[in-house]
């Protein structure tokens, strides 16, 4: 059925693969630097992920509090991220995010507003200052409407100069990509993909993709993640020849739903406590006072009383506990629930019922009463939520040039949540919305400097592969034992109990010992029906990406013998300093394999690192390196002599 | 808690189709779209639905239950009895592609026919000063998750595949009227409305405001004002007669 049927075939500069924030920033940006350039997304246009974002966008506009700059947002990302972040991603993204938050105005977006007109800005965890622009309780959908409206005016001016909508920018919706394709030189040449719809292949031929397909969260049960979040681009950038970085670093939202059972893990925005929502154990406890870690001393507030006069007066009390980073959130639930404080159904209280009146709440947080109302029957201006955490993001991802995003393949891009690097260990609320516009902007300029350059001498795409790619595309249609459901419930569950939150070597292993198992098993999935519209296969088809992506971040928490952000090791619980500067690294080798090595973290600027004070630095550096910020011992003629390892000013 | 439910689901394509009945397990709390999924897990892996955020955000999930518009993962499975046949049906107004999958392209065209935001001359981005109370109005309108349930239930199009071509439809309106309210947009969509989007074609029954999962007053707020409008400026004799001045300077 397969080697007669004639392919569609498409030819673009670029290709964008996944159309949420960072995807349809990429293709804007391409497509006004002249470039013809396709969008391909697994769902509706409109529908990608980013609409789940709810919080706001971190910027540091200044709106609320005109102390607010560059620099801070760069000392609060990196305080996140457990000073683990790429420090160049993280000085681009702090400098930028304004410039794209105003840019989003000029294509019609509405955000909240400050009393003078300009656009309001909420707290949120982690970040020193109000940053946060938002429409209620639902920017990510203002986000990705106004990107995808955008998109139409780019089309409606080709419209008007070509009579075509879709001459130089087009979106192929329902369409999965399987393969990323290469020439003999190691270049990228195009893209292999099926049509939902239709389960009909088509090949795209283009000298530059950029990755742009978010997360991997649906390889966990209980996740806020949504089905497209299967690890696509981390895994197609994994074959295609390129890094992934620090995959054992997942963030586990705080605060998902846990009851009823079907809505598991559909978050609940930090947004609620940022407007002052508290949480409480089954004793009624404000139990975060207990989970201030040392790094965060100082910074968060020791009493309840500082906490609440904290929301009318931030200039002379310290925050409440409750904005803590979201990984120390996740850990300290997660205890409550262990040590026998948890709510009736498993998680803990976040009440905002008694903080606020309720019109208010209904006013800042639309959406979470309406999902509450309507999912829960649960009133949040009445009665408190039940939360526990949920798997939401994951700080790994494809480790990529911060300039450029570019990959170590020619002509492979990676921006968004798939790249990985610039949140380091731990990501703050707010600055995912942010580094898909900073990101996807700097992949789309990336990739067209890049086709640029080619010419005219284009890689081809070479037919062996292509008939290769049908062939696994087909593979599934098969008289086999396997069911696809069955094979990706197992897993899920498997990774939530044994690299979820808290992690034990003996569980770390014990799952790639069931990876090995589900590498065998996936070869005999097979799948009723036929080509068009067929969930099972798709869902066939996506195993495989899953199986590779938990490998690396199983491989990468067996490595990384220390605890920080998004990685708990219940055997190592404390931060090292010496693990801050590795990154764990996984490619394939020759055989297919996930290969697994440490490579340093690009070192931290002197000026960046003089943005911090030497005691907070102190908290996270080794000596070695606080020397090296020192500088040179004739830089500080009262200093004793201290190490020099040349490398300092 | 559990009890087995009897379901009948529209199994097809284009090329027609027919109800089939399932008799499948339901769980306190669960949602339609968990027992749509649960028929693809464990009897039917074939079965076509379209869904992804779960938590009617991303309005993917749009179907038909027992007749009427809905979103599947926003209708719970306790607003039945027990004893109740559910019968979950394609999107009406848009062709069918296989099972509860339709092809709504048509709502991607009419998108591409409102022309989009015109920016103010002379502001810079980070120039933009709008008051809250002034764009509350347009935010309401952008609550809009393009479910297109409203499309679905407009009678205009609903039973009149002629009428698509020169209607946009509420979701569409919705969008010209959002524009229109913008503070800072500097076109005029008053004679778009009219003359590109069929304004003229709703006759406001409020269907599209009873189905809109967002709870969006799409005729009151919307489309009624639009209508108001374009009315004072297509039959005002001083617009008139402006109109015929600038024309004939022209």
């Amino acid at each position: 059925m397969t080697d007669v049927e004639p392919l569609e075939r498409h030819d673009y500069d670029v290709i964008v693969i996944g159309a949420g924030g960072a995807g349809l920033r990429a293709a804007i940006e391409a497509r006004e630097q002249g470039l013809r350039v396709a969008v391909i997304c697994k769902s509706l246009f409109g529908k990608a992920h980013t609409v789940m974002a709810e919080g706001g966008i971190a910027a540091s506009m200044g709106n609320a509090n005109e102390k607010d700059s560059w620099q801070v947002h760069f000392r609060d990302t990196l305080r996140g991220g457990k000073f683990l972040n790429n420090p160049r991603m993280a000085e681009l993204h702090a400098k930028e995010a304004p410039q794209r938050v105003w840019e989003l105005e000029t294509y019609g977006a509405l955000f909240d507003r400050t009393p003078d007109g300009r656009i309001s800005q909420r707290n949120f965890g982690g970040h020193e200052y109000p940053r946060l622009a938002h429409v209620g309780d639902r920017t990510g959908l203002e986000l990705i409407r106004t990107l995808q409206q955008k998109i139409v005016s780019l089309q409606q001016d080709d419209h008007r100069e070509t009579g075509d909508y879709e001459s130089r920018l087009r979106v192929f919706a329902e369409l999965t990509v399987t393969d990323v394709l290469k020439d003999a030189s190691g270049a990228v040449s195009g893209a292999f993909g099926y049509w939902r719809e239709t389960g009909s292949f088509v090949v795209f031929s283009a000298p530059a993709i950029i990755l742009a397909t978010g997360g991997i969260g649906k390889s966990f049960k209980v996740t806020s993640n949504s089905w497209e979040y299967t690890g696509d681009g981390h895994a197609l950038a994994l074959r295609a020849g390129a890094a992934l970085v620090n995959m054992e670093f997942i963030q586990f939202h705080p605060t998902g739903m846990v009851w009823p059972p079907s809505v598991k893990g559909i978050l609940v925005t930090e947004s609620v406590r940022g407007d002052g929502g508290v949480l409480r154990n089954s004793e009624g406890k404000r139990f975060m006072f207990d989970y201030v870690p040392d790094v965060f001393r100082g910074q968060y507030a020791d009493t309840e009383e500082e906490a609440d006069r904290w929301y009318k007066d931030p200039e002379n009390n310290k925050r409440p506990p409750e904005l803590l980073p979201r990984d120390e959130v996740a850990r300290a639930i997660n205890s409550e629930v262990k040590e026998g404080r948890g709510s009736p159904h498993g998680g803990v209280f976040l009440d905002v019922s008694t903080r606020l009146p309720a019109e208010e709440i209904t006013r800042r947080l639309p959406s979470m009463h309406h999902q509450f109302k309507e999912l829960a029957d649960v009133d949040i201006t009445a009665e408190p939520m039940e939360v526990g955490p949920t798997c939401h993001y994951v700080m790994g991802g494809v480790e990529v040039d911060a300039d450029t995003a570019a990959t170590a393949v020619p002509g492979l891009y990676a921006a968004g949540e798939v790249a990985g690097g610039m949140h380091g260990s731990n990501r703050l609320g707010g600055n995912s919305l942010s580094d898909l516009l900073v990101f996807g902007r700097r992949a789309g300029a990336g990739a067209s400097e890049y086709v640029a350059a080619l010419g005219d001498s284009r890689p081809t795409v070479s037919e062996a592969d292509v008939r290769a790619s049908v062939q696994t595309a087909l593979a599934p249609f098969r008289e086999a034992s396997e069911n696809p459901y069955t094979l990706h419930s197992e897993m899920q569950q498997k990774m939530n109990d044994l690299v979820g939150i808290i992690r034990r070597e003996g569980e770390v292993r014990e799952a790639l010992g069931m990876l090995d198992e589900m590498d065998e098993r996936v070869k005999s999935v097979g799948v009723q029906g036929k080509r068009p519209f067929n969930p099972g296969w798709h869902l066939a088809l996506d195993l495989r990406n899953m199986l590779a992506v938990c490998r690396c971040v199983a491989l990468a928490a067996l490595e990384r013998t220390e605890s920080r952000g998004g990685h708990t090791r219940e055997d190592f619980p404390k931060m090292d300093p010496q693990w801050r500067g590795v990154n764990l690294i996984c490619t394939l080798d020759d055989a297919g394999d996930v290969a697994l090595k440490n490579q340093p973290v690009p070192e931290i600027r002197q000026d960046l690192l003089e943005l911090f004070e030497r005691s907070e630095l102190a908290k996270y550096l080794t000596d070695a390196e606080l020397a090296r910020r020192d500088g040179p011992p004739a830089s500080q003629p009262g200093a004793a002599q201290g190490p020099d390892d040349g490398s300092g000013a | 808690m559990s009890y087995d439910a009897k379901f009948r689901v529209w199994r097809g394509d284009a090329d027609g189709g027919d109800l089939q009945d399932y008799t499948v397990e339901v769980n306190e709390g669960e949602v339609v779209l968990d027992i749509i999924h649960r028929l693809q897990a464990t009897q039917t892996p074939d079965l076509a639905v379209r869904w992804n955020c779960k938590a009617g955000k991303c309005g993917s999930c749009s179907a038909e239950i027992n007749g009427r518009p809905r979103l599947l993962c926003m209708t719970r499975m306790s607003t039945f009895e027990e004893d109740q046949t559910i019968t979950v049906t394609p999107l009406r107004t848009f062709p069918v592609q296989r099972d509860l999958v339709t092809d709504v392209s048509f709502n991607y065209q009419k998108a591409r026919e409102v022309q989009a935001f015109s920016p103010p001359e002379g502001l810079q981005p980070g120039e933009y000063r709008m008051q809250q109370v002034d764009v509350e109005r347009s935010q309401e309108f952008r609550k809009c998750i393009e479910c297109f349930l409203c499309q679905d239930v407009c009678h205009v199009v609903r039973d009149h595949e002629d009428n698509k071509q020169a209607f946009a439809g509420p979701r569409f309106l919705m969008r010209v009227a959002e524009l229109d309210m913008h503070p800072l947009d500097s076109a005029d969509r008053r004679p778009a409305a009219r003359e590109e989007h069929g304004l003229g074609y709703c006759n406001i029954t409020k269907c599209c405001t009873e189905v809109c999962p967002e709870h969006i007053k799409i005729t009151d707020n919307a489309l009624i004002p639009l209508k108001e409008r374009v009315v004072d400026r297509h039959y005002d004799p001083v617009v008139w007669l402006g109109n015929k001045i600038r024309r004939r300077k022209d």
